[in-house]
């Protein structure tokens, strides 16, 4: 595993804005943003010049602390402060941009639950809300998550390995995949009721994997981040994170896993195969057709001035774990 | 004598007020942004923050430019017109911090991959071909210029045009998938540009 070393520049959590100056700022600029932004399309969330004195503050959902062991490997590496791994997401169930899921997702239902375990398993089988939490025990992952915009941050995640679940449902010969898909529900997620919120895909949102990829130690099933449950904005109750993917493999609030024996579609595929490929390893040498994969902004703390800018590793820096996975594969070809 | 005094003061007053405005409401939101964003109060990512904000704002104003001739015509207010210079070059102030945004804080300075980056992204490229246009549009609004240039002048600020749908392609290139508002920009463009088919007919 690579291991960050903080840098100087990279200031400490304690250095951080307290949340609700931090969201006051953010709510009066928006209000002043009618030249920058609102005049002409003003967003659901976006307030305008004419609610100056509506309210802006939502009421908060609730995590809980969750038990677990400590991620001791993980450890020198700079975290992304907390108030920024739950501001910052995408999440487009809630809205296509950054700041839309905090805001849009705080009444989110999360117990009951069920994620269902099907397919090509001799032993299917769902899990409620508490099972989430009570049948694997926990662990801290702490890890780089690299996003196909060209920014990263680091995640102290809890959970289990997908391959625990999957081993429990005893996988038959012919599961050669792992299809994923998020909860549908558009009176409950606005993105999926709206077009302009929902950016335009396909719900509900779905995601594979092969199943060695499922298999492999790394695949997390994460039900928290920062010692507590994670909020919906990071895809509660439960989600899945494969660090040396694109952020958009780690398909949030999962309601099902399907074993099936042929590729399953995937969204960003389905909506732009020719820039979203399903393997979507982190790869430095394949450019996005847009935009160079070759760098990243690393969020951390700091503000405008902060020299972010670092190279991007093969595998996000996960291929000791995870390249014998592909060898012999052309990952031009398989992007 | 008297009359026509009051309605010439309550021309330039007009005027006046009007450019206090515009003065205002471009320059106060960007200190505001500026300020919050060297503070770390603009969201996890004020880089991005930043770069959307100028562009979006440069978009706007762009828009607003365009619209005052055929606003003043309609409404038969011809001290309009004299705002519309003020509005061009605030748009082509926030068009420079968006292109120094994404110099400085997003690529910090790196040209190699600036270079790359205009070279090989065709949204960059248009964006960048873009800045430079309003900027040669920007330096010859200086009255001095313009008296020189004579006709050449309104030709070369025809390029106004051509710009106003390469912002638009920029834009739209440049989303990842919520094509919506892109597309709405691209259609008020169009509409702007239908307004004045007149005069591309000559």
């Amino acid at each position: 595993m690579l291991i960050k070393t903080p840098k100087k520049h990279e200031l400490k959590e304690n250095t951080v804005t307290a949340e609700n100056i931090y969201r006051d700022r953010r709510s009066l600029l928006k209000k002043m943003g009618f030249l920058g932004a609102g005049t002409l399309i003003s967003s659901a969330t976006q307030a305008d010049v004419f609610d100056l004195f509506s309210k802006d503050e939502v009421k908060k959902f609730t995590t809980k602390p969750l038990t677990y062991t400590k991620d001791k490997s993980g450890l020198d590496q700079v975290l992304t402060p907390e108030n920024k791994v739950t501001t910052h997401n995408n999440f487009y169930e809630f809205g296509s941009k950054k700041n839309q899921p905090v805001e849009l997702s705080q009444e989110f239902k999360v117990d009951p639950w069920q994620l269902k375990i099907s397919g090509e398993v001799d032993k299917p089988f769902t899990l409620s809300y508490d099972d989430l939490f009570s049948q694997f025990p926990l662990e801290e992952r702490i890890y780089r998550l690299r996003c196909v915009e060209a920014w990263s941050m680091v995640i102290p995640w809890l959970g289990f390995s997908l391959a625990q679940l999957l081993k429990k449902a005893q996988p038959n010969s012919r599961a050669k995949y792992v299809a994923f898909e998020t909860l549908y529900d558009p009176k409950q997620m606005p993105g999926q009721e709206s077009r302009r919120l929902g950016g335009g895909i396909k719900y509900p949102y779905v995601e594979g994997l092969r199943i060695d990829e499922a298999m492999n130690p790394l695949t997390l099933m994460s039900v928290g981040l920062y010692g507590k449950t994670l909020p919906p904005q990071n895809g509660a109750p439960i989600r899945l994170v494969v660090p040396w993917k694109y952020g958009f493999k780690s398909i949030k609030s999962i309601v099902g896993i399907k074993l099936v024996e042929k590729m399953p579609a995937t969204t960003w595929n389905q909506l732009a195969p020719r820039e979203y490929g399903f393997y979507a390893n982190v790869n430095p040498e394949v450019a996005h057709p847009r935009w160079s994969q070759a760098s990243e902004r690393r969020i951390t703390s700091g503000g405008l001035f902060a020299r972010n800018r670092i190279e991007t590793l093969p595998f996000n820096g996960y291929g000791e774990e995870v390249a014998d996975l592909y060898e012999n594969m052309n990952l031009r070809k398989n992007y | 004598m008297a009359l026509m005094l009051s309605r010439w003061m309550s021309m330039k007053v007009k005027t006046n007020l009007l450019k206090s405005l515009i003065h205002v409401a471009s320059l106060l939101p960007l200190c505001l942004l500026y300020f919050s964003a060297l503070n770390d109060e603009l969201g996890a990512d004020p880089v991005e923050a930043v770069i959307h904000f100028t562009g979006i704002g440069a978009f706007n104003l762009l828009i607003l430019t365009l619209l005052v001739t055929p606003l003043a015509k309609k409404l038969k207010q011809g001290f309009l017109m004299k705002v519309r210079r003020l509005l061009g070059l605030y748009a082509f102030t926030y068009a420079v911090f968006h292109v120094l945004n994404f110099i400085a804080f997003d690529l910090q300075f790196n040209l190699s991959l600036l270079f790359d980056e205009i070279i090989e992204r065709p949204y960059i490229s248009i964006g960048m071909a873009a800045i430079l246009l309003l900027s040669a549009l920007a330096i010859t609004s200086i009255n001095q210029l313009k008296r020189k240039m004579g006709r050449h002048w309104q030709k070369l600020h025809n390029t106004i045009y051509l710009i106003l749908l390469l912002v638009g392609v920029h834009f739209y290139w440049s989303v990842k998938s919520e094509i919506i508002e892109p597309s709405i920009y691209i259609v008020i463009s169009l509409v702007l540009l239908s307004l004045r088919w007149r005069k591309f007919k000559r």
